[in-house]
């Protein structure tokens, strides 16, 4: 039974972490229809950022930083690189990779290719009983954080006008634009949410792995896009679930399977999905 | 003349949609811009409002407008109610609403008026209404908003009898405000509305005058739309 709940909870942490990369990688391209290759990017430089000034600005005004510097780099991205593409998809996957690559690139050749030890509060290295398991705190760290965001974006998504704008805007842009909305504000807006996310991600991640390296984000993108694809591009709660079932599957069958099952076992699930439900479990409408 | 069309042309995919398209729209009245099926009647409104690229001359009150973005076009009163009405199916109608609302003091007196079923159906899921109650939400979207001309396409298509008769309806009290532009292929609402008429034909104006003197010429309304001319008459 510990086990099953240390499994579990595990899982949960990790699907976390999916989810808070996936939502915005969602958003993006399920409103501007840009498969963002870059998304990893905002990852490391949300990481990066928070573990450069940590030591002399403390832990939080440091995690603050890292999300505002994330935000700012999609933002960035969307202003000058994407926005003269939109319409033009095979440049866009070619400039979105080479920022990706190049990004790693640039983070090695200032900090190194070695991994970095990622500081974390006290309390997050300690664990907790559940149920007869003792479960690392940090879990409980990365799942809360996760079920604010969820609950923060349907709220943003319902209960605003941008977020009524980038709904309609999933569903039908050109008609956002036919009834006199400039929905390229709302591009930018999803870039910056979705980086801050994945900048906030790669904070929450340096502090379950413990460290953080230039790669990272590339390798997290992976399951990220596997999480929009199962989840329903352009929803966010269809990506809560998927990365729900991507993280709880990987780690009971990375326990109880082989070493490595863990990952193809989300292939495998990834397949399924596409050939049963292939819009995703909650098809192409956000929120719902 | 509220919009002026000179020589205007559209490439799409290596083909012609558009082969010179010329006519006006005066300000007052409907004009009805008629065609058999694909001569490029919803091709000529999406290049008006800028949804596709185009060439030529587009003149929107006396002042040119092909190259300028569709929402600026919009917020300068040129509204448009698209073919299939293009509902937001996941959001609901109240949502429809508010998002198409451009003014501080949207008219919500006049849709309500127009079509008090939206107020009662105000929560309920546009995508879940029926294809009348759905061409409702969709011209309701620019009744909200001041408009100087309105560019609608085919609003009775694929409506039963009884829907055809209350949007023109609803039609003809909007053309006693605003100008429109009409596309449409049934000619009992051509012939009810239109005081002008545009015929197209393979991507050219074939014909532009009076609609009265169009439907009333028996040849020209079988040359021109391929039916007899008291096709619509009741």
């Amino acid at each position: 039974m510990s086990t099953v709940v240390l499994l579990t909870l595990t899982g949960l942490g990790l699907a976390a972490l999916y989810f808070l990369i996936a939502s915005g990688l969602s958003l993006v391209f399920g409103l501007a229809g840009v498969l963002n290759f870059a998304h990893g990017l905002f990852l490391s430089v949300g990481a990066y950022a928070t573990w450069s000034v940590a030591g002399s600005w403390g832990l939080l005004p440091a995690m603050l930083l890292g999300v505002a510097a994330a935000a700012a780099t999609g933002a960035l991205v969307e202003l000058v690189l994407i926005r003269p593409l939109y319409t033009r998809h095979t440049e866009q996957v070619l400039v979105t990779v080479g920022l990706s690559l190049a990004g790693v690139a640039l983070l090695q050749s200032v900090w190194g290719a070695d991994a970095r030890v990622f500081p974390r509060p006290a309390w997050a290295s300690e664990v907790i009983g559940v149920a007869g398991a003792q479960v690392p705190a940090d879990r409980f760290l990365l799942i809360g954080a996760a079920v604010l965001v969820l609950l923060g974006l349907l709220a943003f998504l319902r209960y605003t006008r941008y977020g009524l704008v980038i709904r309609a805007g999933v569903e039908n842009r050109a008609m956002v634009s036919a009834l006199g909305i400039d929905v390229r504000n709302a591009f930018t807006l999803v870039f910056a949410i979705g980086g801050a996310l994945a900048g906030l991600a790669g904070i929450l991640g340096g502090m379950y792995f413990s460290a953080i390296s230039p790669g990272q984000g590339a390798s997290l993108l992976i399951f990220a896009f596997i999480v929009v694809v199962i989840g329903g591009l352009g929803s966010v709660a269809g990506a809560a679930a998927a990365a729900v079932a991507v993280g709880l599957l990987q780690q009971f069958v990375n326990y109880y399977g082989t070493a490595g099952a863990g990952d193809v076992s989300v292939v495998v699930l990834l397949s399924a999905v596409l050939l049963l439900r292939p819009a995703g479990l909650a098809g192409k409408v956000a929120t719902a | 003349m509220i919009l002026r069309v000179n020589d205007l042309s559209v490439r799409l995919g290596g083909s012609r949609i558009l082969q010179g398209v010329t006519f006006d729209v005066a300000g007052t009245g409907v004009t009805a811009l008629l065609g058999r099926n694909g001569v490029g009647k919803t091709t000529t409104l999406r290049a008006v409002l800028g949804e596709v690229p185009a060439s030529g001359t587009v003149e929107y009150d006396g002042r040119p407008v092909l190259g300028r973005a569709t929402h600026k076009l919009v917020r300068d009163g040129l509204a448009y109610v698209p073919e299939d009405r293009c509902v937001f199916a996941g959001l609901t109608v109240a949502e429809n609403l508010r998002l198409a609302e451009r003014v501080p003091d949207p008219d919500y007196d006049l849709v309500h008026e127009l079509f008090p079923e939206l107020k009662t159906r105000a929560a309920q899921r546009a995508g879940t209404l029926s294809g009348g109650q759905q061409q409702m939400v969709s011209i309701a979207r620019v009744l909200l908003n001041p408009n100087r001309l309105l560019l609608v396409d085919e609003p009775t298509k694929g409506l039963a009898p009884a829907v055809v008769t209350a949007v023109a309806v609803v039609l003809a009290r909007v053309a006693e405000r605003v100008p429109v532009l009409l596309v449409e292929q049934n000619l009992a609402v051509v012939r009810r509305l239109a005081t002008d008429a545009v015929v197209l034909e393979a991507g050219r104006t074939a014909w532009q005058g009076r609609a009265a003197d169009l439907l009333g010429d028996a040849e020209a309304t079988r040359s021109l739309l391929g039916v007899g001319s008291t096709a619509g008459r009741h």
